[in-house]
């Protein structure tokens, strides 16, 4: 029962995650300037006298720290992020609702970054000191660099707005009416421009990561042996090198997933993108701190479980790692 | 020990990419520092007519925004607080992860596992997220910015001095000075830690471009200090404006980016010569 046993402490693992950052919540409504109530609510003083008076209650706040604190993770055990006075609705509703946007956004940037980072990196490495190689150098160097809402602004004037070649903002052509396999490719059509420019960082540094683990892995003593076998230098590069460096760039990627989440703010704000980052864009807007509050809880949430799944997809592929753990 | 060091300079000065940054570099920093003399009136002025294009009055050689500020005073004035942000808040984060590293590998044991937990905790969170979230709930200002963003940064730091003082503390001259029977504190501070200091400058060089980028972000979401001109604010203050007045937009964008290639040059240009072994593969 060993994969049993791996699988209930790496859930254990997030759950306990998860439980500290809603600590790290309430510590921060508590570190806010002000009524913890007024926090809440949002839009310091707007809300209404009775909806104050339901929070306090609610949360007791006052009552003592500990009793407060309990209160409070309470809501979060039964899913209940709290309400936006704001927008009149359950927090997490409204995230719901964000959601999928934010997963194709993410999920596509993340695939073609990785892939693409990839074969530069193998690329560069089979190369390394000619001319190429520099170029992919280079180029990962200048994208590590570029803030990525200034690149995505660049983007939009250059392909949406000169160009015309993809729409300029939204997720969907609106009024369309488009259903089926025709909506999907409209979606698709808007999807091209915020996961390029999202991906474009995290594909500059996987390639340089990819780089660096081709070139450790190439100097093993397998890959001699394989090279006084007479071998072909493609086989070698694909078969033997590629492989065994490919697991490290995996696990980083996995670990920078975090990231990921934290620049789809940015590019959706920019593209108007209906996912979270861009509703958290909006509850910062309108000091909805309920609302901003969930919205980083169910972000943290999204990258535990994607590396519960790197986890688990790993233990499948490498049998090393088994003996290792 | 001055002949390493003297080979170290070299190998610096080798490195034409570094060499570059260097310049770039002390150029930005000439700018930050005289930023306020050469344009000593607000930058939050409206000082001409609104969407001057660059490069066709000489009063503006950059133009003038939506509502008619100078964008090249803007620029000056901006960099000053990026520099700033950037050196105060790498600090914070070293001074958060270099005692919490050098604690984690020196004692090892439940020390290390507590330590790490909780470096691996701040791993897990989106960073820039969390960013937000706090500058957001503190208020924007300088100090809750730098705060959120060497709250967000120590992790790595831990995580390099950690393996740095674990493989430092069974060196000889480290169990002479405890046999010596030197305080533990002194041992860390002062044969321990200084042995770390390279890789450590090399991690703050690049960590100050990081700090750069992330405060850019903050304020281009509107998280900036409300008091100062920021790259990141210029850029989205003329995002609404994107088709008729590109400028706007271009240049503070193209400010941080030049800035950021140019801290990541040196960095990497420091991590060639500081550390000639890690990087051998490349020449």
């Amino acid at each position: 029962m060993p994969f049993v046993n791996f699988l209930a402490g790496r859930i254990a693992k997030g759950l306990l995650v998860l439980l500290a950052i809603a600590i790290l919540n309430f510590l921060l409504i508590r570190a806010a300037p002000g009524d913890p109530a007024m926090v809440m609510a949002g839009e310091a003083g707007a809300a209404d006298a009775v909806f104050l008076e339901q929070l306090r209650q609610r949360f007791g706040l006052d009552k003592p720290f500990i009793e407060q604190l309990w209160l409070y993770l309470k809501g979060y055990l039964v899913l209940d992020l709290g309400f936006s006075y704001r927008q009149q609705q359950p927090v997490l509703g409204l995230i719901m609702a964000r959601l999928p946007a934010t997963l194709l956004l993410t999920g596509t940037a993340f695939v073609f970054s990785l892939a693409l980072g990839m074969v530069l990196g193998i690329l560069a490495a089979r190369r390394v000191g000619k001319l190429s190689d520099s170029a992919i150098t280079l180029a990962a160097l200048v994208f590590y660099a570029t803030p990525l809402f200034w690149v995505a602004l660049l983007a939009q004037i250059v392909f949406a707005l000169k160009l015309g070649w993809v729409p300029n903002i939204g997720y969907e052509t609106i009024g369309a009416g488009y259903t089926g396999f025709r909506r999907a490719l409209d979606i698709g059509h808007h999807l091209i421009l915020p996961a390029l420019t999202l991906g474009l960082f995290f594909m500059a540094l996987y390639a340089r990561m990819m780089r660096a683990s081709m070139l450790e892995v190439a100097g093993a003593d397998f890959v001699k042996t394989a090279r006084a076998k007479g071998l072909s230098e493609g086989i070698i590069t694909r078969r033997h090198v590629a492989r065994n460096a490919l697991l490290p760039v995996v696990t980083l990627a996995g670990l920078q997933a975090g990231q990921l989440v934290g620049g789809a703010v940015l590019t959706e704000t920019v593209f108007a993108w209906p996912g979270i980052g861009r509703l958290m864009f909006e509850a910062l807007a309108q000091r909805d701190y309920a609302l901003l509050l969930g919205v980083f809880f169910v972000s943290s949430a999204m990258v535990v479980a994607l590396n519960l799944l790197t986890d688990i997809i790993y233990r499948a592929v490498d049998p090393r790692i088994e003996a290792a753990s | 020990m001055s002949s390493a060091r003297k080979n170290a300079f070299q190998r610096f000065a080798a490195n034409r990419g570094a060499l570059v940054g260097l310049v770039v570099l002390l150029l930005i920093l000439v700018i930050a520092v005289a930023g306020p003399w050469v344009y000593p009136t607000s930058p939050w002025r409206m000082v001409g007519r609104p969407f001057l294009a660059p490069f066709v009055m000489e009063r503006f050689p950059l133009g003038t925004d939506t509502l008619g500020r100078d964008i090249a005073a803007g620029l000056a004035h901006g960099a000053r607080v990026s520099l700033l942000i950037g050196l105060v808040s790498t600090s914070v984060a070293l001074l958060i992860g270099v005692p919490l590293g050098a604690l984690a590998g020196y004692f090892g044991g439940w020390i290390d596992d507590a330590a790490m937990r909780f470096t691996e905790f701040f791993q897990t969170i989106p960073s820039f997220a969390l960013a937000i979230v706090i500058v957001a709930i503190l208020q924007p200002s300088l100090t809750s910015i730098v705060m959120a963003i060497g709250v967000v940064s120590w992790p790595p730091v831990a995580r390099l001095v950690r393996g740095e003082v674990m493989s430092l503390r069974t060196r000889e001259y480290v169990q002479a000075a405890v046999t010596l029977g030197q305080s533990t504190p002194r041992i860390i501070f002062s044969q321990v830690l200084p042995n770390a200091v390279a890789p450590i400058i090399v991690m703050g060089s690049l960590m100050v471009a990081s700090a750069i980028l992330l405060e850019s972000a903050l304020s281009f979401l509107g998280l900036g200090d409300p008091n100062m001109m920021t790259w990141g604010y210029m850029v989205g203050a003329g995002r609404t404006r994107l088709i008729d007045a590109w400028w706007v937009s271009f240049f503070p964008g193209f400010a941080i980016f030049l800035t950021v290639l140019a801290l990541n040059l040196v960095g990497e240009g420091l991590n060639d010569a500081l550390n000639p072994r890690l990087s051998g593969g490349r020449n």
